[in-house]
């Protein structure tokens, strides 16, 4: 009956899992899955759809993540620590420059209640890490040494050598680069329908079926009409962040910071915001103000420097800000993955996701808690 | 020089046969116009003692003063 059932008049493709998204999530389990030798095709949809993976900061962030959660901070100092070999694999198959930098970054304090709560939080991690994180509390004339740009009214500053960005658009294109040359297919397609059969899934655009032994669903809000099909639950919601570009000056900042960042070209990338206003893609001009003169506060001579352009992008967010890593139970082989962080969790997700789905196997135990049954009251 | 008064600078340019309008930051390579349409910020250039000027966005005026850009150093090279 399921054989009749796959011979539908439609084009049929086979392969041996598909992932639906071509975000930085979608694109790194992909690309993880071919590298472990499946036949894998890419689902991606063009510009009306939302496109996190083209609107972050580019960073590769440790310090402050999990503060509240041990097991990601664990998962996120995993990835951050695999991340230098991940930029060089993907450079050596594609010949991309991902402009990969972890030589630390700073998170600034603007007031000394600020500053004394940092280093609470940057204690605290320490001690949950058993001292695999480590961190610095500087303040001003101390951070002065290392940016002599520094803004008087900067209180101080939590350094952490984990710390690094990325060119974020590079490692996107060198992922859709890698997966293609490991023979992975991607289609530009919006997926119309998708269906448990037995031991397979059939995962339907409007022109053609696909059969697949795994279905992994990658696809940023769209997983949210997309899980139930196959017994998932992905609870997310979104987040407008802003971010101002500026002109491309002589590089001054050598290291990431959570406020502001200088790209390899030259131009400095300024954020950020959190406002709830639904699917809303535009800008405010309130918070771009909000954002101006913040970076002016920790580096004056950016008074001088021009906005060339201001955007805005919506987070996929979980109502506790950590990820969903699920594997369904009533559907085994369909997988649901969802996070706001995929920058920094690109080498794992590549590298450790994928090849314990490509295996076959549950996810790692190490990510059990982040099932979204942790939502069901 | 003389041009046509409803041009824009960077058309005024090109028809003279200038398309460098400025250097980069980084590696100091050539640039010039690209997109004539405001998005793409490679025709940047010098107007009246102003930089980043988009110049398929200015349309010429008597008396303007167009001048190749160069890069700027930061407050920190002037320490």
């Amino acid at each position: 009956m399921q054989l009749l059932t796959l011979l539908t008049p439609k084009n049929m493709s086979n392969f041996d899992s598909v992932v639906v998204g071509g975000g930085l999530i979608g694109a790194s389990i992909a690309y993880g899955l071919a590298r472990s030798g499946q036949r894998v095709a890419m689902f991606d949809e063009v510009d009306n759809a939302i496109r996190a993976a083209r609107g972050n900061f580019g960073l590769i962030w440790v310090q402050g993540k999990g503060a509240n959660n041990p097991y990601y901070a664990t998962w996120t100092r995993q990835s951050a620590k695999q991340w230098p070999d991940f930029s060089r694999e993907l450079k050596e198959l594609t010949g991309i420059d991902l402009a990969f930098e972890q030589n630390g970054g700073f998170d600034f304090c603007l007031n000394e209640v600020e500053f004394a709560d940092r280093q609470i939080i940057m204690e605290k991690m320490t001690v949950d890490s058993d001292d695999e994180f480590n961190y610095e509390m500087l303040n001003n004339s101390q951070l002065k040494q290392v940016l002599p740009n520094i803004g008087p009214a900067v209180i101080g500053a939590s350094f952490s050598k984990w710390d690094g960005h990325v060119n974020p658009l590079y490692l996107l294109k060198a992922l859709h680069k890698a997966f293609k040359q490991l023979g992975g297919k991607l289609y530009i397609n919006p997926i119309t329908d998708l269906q448990h059969q037995g031991k397979a899934f059939q995962v339907s655009t409007a022109t053609t079926n696909y059969a697949c032994e795994k279905v992994i669903l990658a696809a940023g809000f769209s997983n949210k009409t997309l899980a139930p099909k196959v017994g998932l639950n992905v609870p997310v919601y979104p987040q407008r962040g802003e971010i101002l570009v500026t002109e491309k000056v002589k590089p001054f900042l050598h290291h990431p910071t959570g406020y502001v960042r200088q790209t390899q070209d030259g131009g400095l990338l300024l954020g950020d915001s959190h406002e709830d206003v639904g699917f809303d893609e535009g800008t405010n001009i309130n918070e771009i103000q909000q954002i101006a003169k913040r970076a002016i506060t920790i580096f004056p001579y950016l008074d001088s420097v021009k906005i060339i352009r201001a955007w805005s992008s919506l987070r996929i967010l979980t109502r506790d800000g950590l990820p969903i890593y699920d594997h369904s139970e009533s559907c085994p082989g369909a997988y649901a993955l969802s996070s706001h962080s995929g920058v920094t969790l690109a080498a794992v997700h590549a590298l450790d996701v994928a090849s314990c789905i490509a295996k076959g196997d549950s996810l790692s135990p190490s990510l059990t808690c982040f099932s979204a049954k942790r939502f069901d009251v | 020089m003389r041009v046509q008064k409803d041009l824009n600078v960077a058309t005024a340019l090109l028809e003279a046969g200038i398309s460098n309008f400025r250097e980069t930051t980084i590696k100091n390579e050539n640039r010039g116009p690209y997109c004539m349409m405001g998005v793409c910020f490679d025709c940047l250039i010098n107007i009246d003692g102003m930089d980043n000027q988009q110049s398929c966005m200015v349309k010429v005026s008597d008396g303007m003063k167009i001048n190749r850009q160069i890069t700027r150093n930061t407050s920190q090279d002037e320490q």
